[in-house]
């Protein structure tokens, strides 16, 4: 059990570093769900399976999913891996790693100090995992899905079109519109000729 | 406990099971479509065409497996992989007969969740890494639909595991011992049917790779075994899904007479050719019309029945 925490937990940290340090936006997304996986593996021998399967349907499944398909969405080429290679300069890195450093300097003093070695806990079945959210936290559960629902109305608001507003038009006819507007549409059948003229 | 002999021999079988099922379906499929069709179907290669599969095995495997130059290669390559790896994972959770199961985890159905919400990883990367306008717009397609399907694909099994009091799938056939939950969970069971097909991307939901229209949609660059394999997956997925709705509604392996095994191929069986008999009959809605459907009609649906199910449950003690 010792040695498959740190097989992933080493898969967690190279595959946290290839995330940062890719420049195509799909390949780093794909090193981000090996992450999260990962991740997953060390909750699953932690002792909770629940959280282990949450952190799969909902982490790795749902939210990268959406990622990707934003990525796909927007199409992000050539220039967008230029852009990305250009922020791979030490000048930008150096900050960062500096405090970086800092935090793991002070990681690895805590970890010399004191036998807070976490030990393999006891194992928490999915039902106590239930029984704590919606006991104990279920202010903290509801707060979270009101914030959740204004989110959800917001982008609602956001992409709803009144009917009969301008932008209606590039919804349903968007022809006419093209069509003032001298563009190539052609219309299927528009060439032959019909025995009405 | 289980011997390490045994446990290697039931993992063999998991593996190798599905796999055959699936490659064996491709010739049913084909064959009960004829059937309803009033045709003959595939009927030269061997008896009744049995031997259809391997001839169809044969040419795949030796036809040209061409990776488009402008595709992105490693992407290209591994997406088939995912589906079938995130497929035959997901029988591993699926019990056939009491003990007859690789893992009974006590997360057991978020497992099935999870995998089948990986399983998407497969379709939008593969349409995505080959670089082409048809097979990206399949896997857009792929990537909006199997995202809505889930969220109420694991809403409708919530009622079943209200009243199961588990997520470990052993424990939810042995909870419907006396009765099946799909007379208590009925909705349920209808939502889960269509959230199912959609994820095996079954023809009303086929829409990442509607023919007329998308080519083939995401598999639209691949050839050979690699096609192959998407082809196989969908099949494996198709077997999974009548798994899942015998394990969660139709009581798994219980019924009188026959032994366990049989009860639970015979059930599974009957959903496999209603998922045939659902290609033979439906068409296939328009893009805005299936999520319309999605999140206006079916997921209220869900949310209704899991609150209806928790009233009750609650009502009577729980389990």
């Amino acid at each position: 059990m010792v040695i498959a925490f740190y097989i992933a937990g080493a898969v967690a940290i190279v595959a946290t570093v290839m995330t940062i340090t890719r420049v195509n936006a799909v390949h780093a997304l794909l090193y981000l769900i090996v992450s999260l996986l990962a991740a997953a593996v060390i909750f699953f021998l932690m002792g909770a399976p629940a959280i282990a399967a949450l952190e799969i349907v909902i982490y790795a499944g749902a939210i990268m999913v959406l990622f990707l398909f934003t990525v796909m969405m927007m199409n992000l080429g050539q220039r967008s891996a230029q852009r990305e290679r250009e922020l791979l300069t030490p000048g930008i890195w150096i900050g960062p790693l500096i405090l970086g450093a800092v935090l793991l300097a002070e990681f690895g003093y805590v970890l010399m100090r004191g036998p807070s070695r976490g030990e393999m806990n006891a194992a928490i079945p999915p039902k106590a995992v239930g029984i704590a959210l919606y006991g104990q936290y279920v202010i903290a559960v509801e707060l979270a899905s009101f914030l959740m629902l204004a989110a959800l109305i917001g982008a609602f608001h956001l992409g709803w079109r009144r009917p009969g507003s301008a932008q209606e038009g590039l919804h349903v006819g968007s022809d006419g519109a093209r069509a003032d507007a001298r563009s190539d549409l052609v219309h299927a059948g528009s060439d032959r000729v019909t025995r009405a003229s | 406990m289980r011997s390490v002999l045994a446990n290697l021999l039931i993992i063999a079988g998991f593996v190798m099971g599905p796999l055959t099922i699936a490659a064996g379906l491709v010739w049913l499929e084909r064959r009960l479509l004829a059937v309803w069709q009033d045709r003959y179907g595939p009927n030269r290669v061997g008896p009744f065409g049995l031997l259809q599969v391997l001839a169809d095995t044969i040419k795949m495997l030796t036809k040209e497996d061409w990776v488009p130059p402008f595709a992105d290669r490693w992407v290209f390559v591994l997406a088939p992989a995912i589906i079938i790896v995130t497929v035959l994972m997901s029988f591993a959770v699926v019990p056939i007969a009491p003990g007859l199961h690789v893992a009974d985890l006590n997360v057991g159905l978020l497992f099935f969740l999870g995998m089948s919400s990986l399983g998407v990883f497969s379709i939008v990367l593969g349409g995505w890494s080959s670089s082409n306008k048809y097979a990206l717009l399949g896997a857009l397609r792929a990537a909006a639909q199997m995202l809505s399907y889930e969220v109420f694909m694991g809403l409708s099994l919530m009622g079943v595991v209200a009243i199961a009091g588990s997520f470990s799938l052993v424990d939810i056939v042995n909870a419907q011992r006396h009765l099946w939950f799909i007379i208590p969970q009925f909705p349920g069971f209808l939502l889960f049917l269509i959230a199912g097909s959609a994820e095996a991307r079954r023809i009303p939901f086929d829409l990442p790779e509607s023919e007329s229209e998308l080519v083939a949609g995401f598999h639209v660059e691949y050839s050979g075994m690699k096609f192959g394999m998407f082809f196989v997956g969908e099949y494996m997925g198709v077997t999974l899904i009548s798994a899942m709705l015998t394990v969660l509604f139709l009581g798994g392996w219980h019924g009188p007479w026959l032994p366990p095994v049989v009860w639970f191929f015979l059930k599974t069986f009957f959903f496999i050719c209603l998922f045939i008999l659902a290609r033979a009959s439906f068409p296939r809605p328009r893009f805005d019309q299936l999520m319309e459907f999605g999140w206006k009609k079916v997921l209220p649906l869900a949310l209704l029945n899991l609150i209806i199910t928790g009233a009750i449950v609650v009502a009577t003690g729980g389990q």
